[in-house]
């Protein structure tokens, strides 16, 4: 769904405008990378895992080619039929006609975040097909005609009191009720009648293995089953780089998966879906939507290797305070801004800048991708490629020259710290974009250039050595 | 070319040099104290576990706990009334009404407190996830201490559908509060069947 043309920066503003919501925000996000820390200090080989998960990952990406083959093998064997889509169009079209030849006209999803990217429900909408996304968190931003704002927590950014509005509105339960247990019992009631009058439903894929051509849908609240199990006719949407070669690397990854997400030992429901049930008809479609470009893109195809967990997200200083909306991207935070640019660089230049580059998301992640290295990547290439706002060019061109100046460096530094000392309203004033949600330090009375040569003369050259240097034995 | 042609063709192109898929023999689970580490595993996931010494204990435990005025069904002919054998071929819509559902794994992981049922062990794919109230039997022998152990006990496996469950039906998504009940089950229970219990 489209956020406008504004970019993450005045998304984030508008995002902060209320303090206590936006604390709210980055306390309850930061309590689940708590929970993600203690689940994984559980596992005394918790690194190994991650090891072998990305050195799996690692394989999948250099035999994809013989992998999709295998897969595509399996499942035909198994009854399956696969499609293959090389962007979302053609993916769309293709649920469509599966749905229109059996004149199916309302369908109920779980959570797939490759249906997101391509505005599947839109699609369908449009053409007369009803569809529902069943998990809660889905169903809330459904109703409030907003895209997820986080892969695994979908409407994280909202109250429980904005939650019970929505359901107010559109599925008149009484003005007021906000009680998360009240509510969730009505969407369990509501959504009941779907999953049992709906004859088709479409579930993501978090895991496809290659030697037995099942797939493995990972979810909490059991909506994937209960539409698949139910459905006469069973979809499944999944990027090619979902692969994994073996029936026992699976064990690997569903240890990492939920611990990484949100701190359980395993998700609830881990469904693996091989052969349709009697009189049941299975669809799988392997969608590329610009996956085998980023695999041509060195320094960016290790991103492929992502699980979908979120933990980038959660313990993303950044995420956290400007919510996952202001990505404008499916896929937000960290992980979001090193894949969006694949798929639009224009589009989202701003997103490998909204990051401190301060590595936490890398050193959380399940299958050890370099995010941070990624996002800095990533500006490289947008800067070059042209597509860099024009202030952050002038920006970076006047950083360059100062830096390649050592005058005008140490000139510059002595009048930002008198107008930090002497003039502050200069700078704290709302035409600095750094001000704004920041307070501005006190300026130092001198730059680290000018008290060394201020202690040379006052000491003495032999007195000067600094206190860490050693000297040789 | 058609898509799939384009697609292949592009992955071919694009896909770095070989690299090895890793040792996984490292990963082994310990052996000692299943039982009692499935039960405390299982019991912090919000799911109850129960150790008993034949099925005529889970029988009367669970009709202690539940209506039996209401449908309640299982795959487990030696349960005994009042619970039903579950149809292989009835309408799965037709089990809309069921309060308790009695299933038996064919494994359990310590680690995790998951279950493992293929659907042969389900009746149907649909019975864990429809039913108001999910009771599992485990036979301790079975409880396997990780997933890996799990995985290589399963193999290839002859199932169609099967599934690890680890709890009641969950969510969080409103505020973060733990809601118990979303789609599926609002409560899970476990039955370890223990026959060296005294």
């Amino acid at each position: 769904m489209e956020r406008g043309t504004k970019d993450h920066a005045a998304l984030a503003e508008a995002f902060n405008q209320d303090e206590e919501h936006v604390n709210w925000h980055d306390g309850a996000l930061w309590w689940i990378r708590q929970k993600r820390d203690m689940a994984a200090k559980n596992i005394p080989e918790w690194e190994q895992l991650r090891e072998a998960a990305s050195r799996i990952k690692s394989n999948v990406l250099s035999n994809l080619h013989d992998y999709l083959l295998q897969f595509e093998d399996n499942l035909t064997k198994n009854g399956v039929t696969v499609h293959w889509a090389a962007d979302a169009e053609e993916h769309n079209r293709i649920v469509y006609s599966i749905l229109k030849a059996r004149e199916i006209t309302q369908m109920i999803k779980s959570k797939s975040m490759l249906t997101e990217e391509c505005h599947l429900n839109e699609y369908l909408i449009e053409r007369g097909i009803d569809v529902i996304n069943s998990d809660l968190g889905e169903y809330i931003q459904q109703l409030d005609n907003e895209p997820p704002s986080h892969i695994v927590l979908p409407c994280i950014h909202k109250r429980k009191e904005e939650i019970g509005e929505i359901f107010h509105e559109h599925l008149g339960t009484e003005k007021g009720v906000s009680d998360p247990t009240t509510l969730t019992r009505f969407a369990r009631w509501h959504l009941r009648d779907a999953f049992i009058s709906r004859r088709a439903a479409l579930t993501g894929v978090n895991f496809a293995v290659a030697e037995t051509g099942e797939y493995v849908v990972c979810t909490n609240e059991g909506n994937a089953d209960m539409g698949a199990h139910l459905s006469d006719i069973q979809i499944a949407s999944m990027g090619i780089e979902k692969i994994i070669p073996k029936k026992q690397h699976l064990g690997i990854f569903l240890r990492l998966l939920a611990r990484s997400a949100t701190g359980q030992p395993i998700t609830i429901y881990s469904s693996h879906f091989k052969k349709p049930r009697a009189g049941q008809e299975m669809h799988l479609i392997l969608v590329d939507l610009g996956r085998s470009r980023q695999l041509g893109r060195p320094d960016f195809r290790d991103s492929l290797k992502c699980i979908k967990c979120g933990a980038c997200m959660n313990t993303c200083p950044v995420y956290r305070k400007s919510g996952g909306l202001s990505y404008h991207n499916t896929i937000s935070g960290p992980i979001g801004a090193i894949l969006a640019p694949n798929l639009d660089m224009k589009k989202h230049a701003d997103l490998p800048f909204a990051s401190t580059l301060c590595g936490s998301c890398s050193n959380v992640c399940p299958v050890k991708i370099n995010i941070h290295d990624q996002l800095y990547q990533w500006r490289q290439v947008i800067v070059q490629e042209g597509y860099a706002a024009n202030t952050k060019v002038l920006g970076m061109k006047a950083m360059a020259w100062t830096l390649s100046s050592p005058g005008s460096y140490s000139t510059i530094g002595r009048a930002g710290r008198w107008v930090l000392n002497n003039i502050p309203f200069a700078i704290n004033n709302k035409f600095n974009p750094w001000y704004k949600q920041r307070e501005m330090p006190d300026g130092p009375k001198e730059s680290f250039g000018e008290w060394y040569a201020k202690n040379q003369r006052e000491n003495g050259a032999e007195k000067s050595e600094l206190p860490l240097t050693r000297k040789p034995a | 070319m058609s898509t799939r042609e384009s697609i292949l063709a592009a992955v071919l192109k694009n896909q770095p040099p070989a690299s090895p898929l890793p040792d996984l023999s490292f990963f082994k689970g310990n052996r000692q104290d299943l039982a009692s580490t499935y039960q405390a595993v299982f019991t912090s996931i919000g799911g109850s576990v129960f150790v008993v010494d034949n099925l005529a204990a889970v029988n009367a435990r669970l009709l202690e706990n539940f209506d039996s005025t209401k449908r309640l069904v299982t795959t487990l002919p030696d349960l005994g009334e009042p619970f039903d054998l579950l149809s292989k071929t009835a309408d799965p819509r037709t089990f809309n009404d069921v309060e308790l559902a009695v299933l038996e794994a064919q494994l359990a992981v310590a680690e995790n407190g998951a279950v493992w049922l293929p659907e042969q062990r389900m009746g149907q794919r649909i019975i864990p996830y429809i039913c108001q109230h999910l009771a599992v039997v485990v036979r301790a022998e079975t409880i396997v201490p990780t997933l890996h152990e799990a995985y290589a006990q399963i193999g290839v496996g002859d199932y169609g559908f099967g599934a690890f469950i680890g709890g009641p039906s969950k969510t969080a998504d409103i505020e973060q509060a733990l809601v118990m009940g979303a789609h599926g089950p609002i409560t899970m229970s476990v039955f370890i069947l223990d026959r060296n219990t005294d």
